[in-house]
């Protein structure tokens, strides 16, 4: 069947969402088969996090002393945070080199679902995390880092991880949108996403820091994302007798945080995408 | 100046052509695109002659959906290209001003790709993309990553995605744009052959011989409003065919040898002071040696006399008496 005897009635509701899921697909290969071209692109999903598992569970685990079970017991719940965070970059780039190119023009001509092209690399990067979760759960294991809970919380922990994952990754797509070209979008990550995640809870318990840095630290949504998944694995989260509230009820505050950014970041993320294309 | 000079039935739609009427695209205070009415039959072939800047990439962007009218409206196979744009789609190829294929994949990934966007199922992609590689020299070079492609190479493979969906109306900008002469001459028998398929197809120029070699009807844009409209062989009545220039010594011998030139002119000399430079449209079978003899005799002492094709310079000259606008941004016009 040609496209041109097909069309000659609007396809279905049914038929446009089957095509809107295929459509998303082929382009999530699209961008998983840049991979196999630049497996650079890998690193940041594969060996860094696993560098920094195995950089701060040695330097630091002698010099930090978090109580209730130890460095390494707290670290996991910071950095599989932090790891997930830096998923910003990778849309962010990814987009912001699609549209310096032609190459959106070209889907754009095509009958394709609109929607496709951001679905596609939402699909692409989801897999990208996932990766890179899975990596450093095993290296936080090969490290000593074990779930104390029982198996519904750690699923809702990492169920949670996934939940945060998806919404930088929504953030990173507005970057990549708003980002003039590819090379901007790192520096504005890095510039962000360092003082984000390191004035916070994930390395150092909060409650050593100076006062203001510390009021930053307890109040930053990181900080509640991290202690929500040390919670949840039964890890140590090594909270000072006066934490404010979200840190005391972190789960719950971390759910909030996620359903704010995405409240806030899909809407303006989709209609910024209809400007950018727009001709 | 009158836009559209062919006539059409309104009652029927333009079933596999375009049709666009007083279209227009406004960027902020300028008038990329004004007034354009186009009637293009299908089966037809149009080109878009003008400078960078004419409008000619926004008039391919609005009929292929890529960018809003701000004024006016336009049909692509009989569906309108706002309302309508999905299925609008589903009937055109494009080849823009850019080659748009993906880099970092192969060739035929590229066109494969295409194909799934089409919903073509698997086994009719893979079919296509061959078809296609085969068609456009590019077999060869099918598994190689586009990133290493030559610039015509990546044209090729661009022409070849948009021609995946077998598209009834097919536009390409500046499509022989840095391809070498046997690389253009290919291109041409290929869409000579499209057309005889029944493919309609609006291709944009900066070369008036490109559009007479494949248009049947030639529309002149400047500064985003139409100058001229009509078959090549109109448009060149007017214009001119051929034209010959003396370079002089000096400027002082410009005028003698303006005069000599008026037994072969078929219009206007066009005198360049700056360069000593005369250029005068000649009658076709004008005899170079004829006119080195007519100046010797007049005493005009030139360095240079040369025949040439009429270019897009010498269409505007001719059809708006001035020299066309130097070339501003793409996609943009300038103020004045």
């Amino acid at each position: 069947m040609s496209a041109q005897a097909s069309a000659t009635a609007a396809p279905s509701v049914a038929v446009r969402l089957r095509w809107g899921l295929s459509d998303s697909l082929v382009l999530a290969r699209r961008n998983l088969a840049h991979v196999r071209q630049i497996p650079e692109k890998l690193l940041d999903v594969t060996v860094q996090p696993l560098m920094f598992v195995l950089l701060f569970a040695y330097v630091f685990s002698g010099a930090i002393h978090v109580p209730g079970g130890g460095y390494r017991q707290y670290l996991l719940g910071g950095i599989l945070v932090q790891t997930l965070t830096f998923g910003i970059v990778g849309p962010a780039t990814s987009i912001a080199t699609d549209l310096t190119e032609g190459i959106v023009d070209r889907f754009r001509s095509l009958p394709m679902s609109r929607s496709a092209f951001l679905l596609g690399h939402l699909i692409s990067d989801l897999a990208a995390s996932m990766l890179a979760l899975a990596i450093m759960t095993a290296s936080g294991l090969i490290v000593g880092w074990r779930i104390h809970s029982d198996i519904p919380h750690a699923i809702a922990g990492f169920a949670l991880l996934a939940l945060f994952a998806f919404t930088m990754l929504w953030l990173g797509m507005l970057l990549g949108l708003l980002a003039r070209t590819p090379d901007a979008v790192t520096g504005v990550a890095f510039i962000v996403i360092f003082p984000l995640t390191f004035i916070a809870n994930t390395f150092v318990p909060a409650g050593g820091l100076p006062a203001g840095l510390r009021q930053v630290a307890e109040w930053n949504p990181i900080s509640a994302l991290a202690a929500a998944v040390r919670t949840l694995f039964g890890n140590p989260t090594a909270l000072p007798a006066h934490a404010p509230w979200p840190l005391l009820h972190p789960a719950l505050s971390a759910l909030a945080w996620c359903a704010l950014v995405l409240a806030i970041v899909v809407p303006l993320t989709i209609r910024r995408y209809r400007v950018r294309t727009a001709g | 100046m009158a836009s559209v000079a062919q006539a059409h039935d309104p009652t029927r739609p333009a079933q596999g052509g375009v049709l666009a009427e007083g279209l227009g695209k406004r960027y902020g205070e300028l008038w990329a695109l004004r007034d354009v009415d186009l009637y293009i039959p299908s089966g037809s072939v149009l080109g878009l002659l003008g400078h960078n800047g004419a409008g000619k990439t926004t008039a391919i962007r609005i009929l292929t959906t890529l960018a809003a009218p701000s004024a006016g409206r336009a049909s692509v196979a009989g569906l309108d290209v706002v309302r309508d744009a999905a299925r609008v789609r589903e009937r055109i190829g494009l080849a823009g001003q850019y080659a748009t294929v993906d880099g970092l994949l192969t060739a035929r990934v590229n066109l494969e790709m295409v194909g799934s966007l089409y919903h073509l199922p698997r086994a009719r992609a893979r079919a296509r993309a061959d078809e296609l590689l085969e068609l456009l020299g590019l077999a060869d070079a099918a598994e190689r990553l586009v990133r290493t492609f030559s610039g015509g190479m990546r044209r090729r493979l661009d022409l070849a995605a948009s021609l995946v969906g077998e598209p009834p109306v097919l536009f390409l900008d500046e499509p022989t744009t840095g391809l070498d002469p046997q690389g253009r001459n290919d291109l041409w028998a290929l869409l000579r052959r499209l057309v005889d398929d029944g493919t309609t197809l609006v291709l944009t120029t900066q070369y008036l011989e490109e559009a007479d070699r494949l248009a049947d009807t030639i529309t002149v844009l400047d500064r985003g409003r139409i100058v001229a409209n009509g078959p090549p062989a109109e448009l060149k009545a007017r214009v001119g065919g051929e034209r010959i220039e003396i370079t002089l010594t000096s400027s002082e011998g410009l005028d003698g040898a303006a005069d000599a030139l008026q037994a072969f002119a078929d219009g206007q000399a066009i005198v360049d002071a700056e360069q000593p430079l005369v250029t005068v449209p000649v009658r076709a079978g004008t005899r170079l040696v004829e006119v080195v003899h007519a100046l010797d005799t007049a005493g005009v002492d030139a360095v240079d006399v040369h025949r040439r094709e009429a270019t897009l310079d010498d269409v505007f000259l001719t059809l708006t008496g001035t020299q066309p606008p130097p070339a501003p941004e793409p996609q943009e016009v300038s103020a004045t």
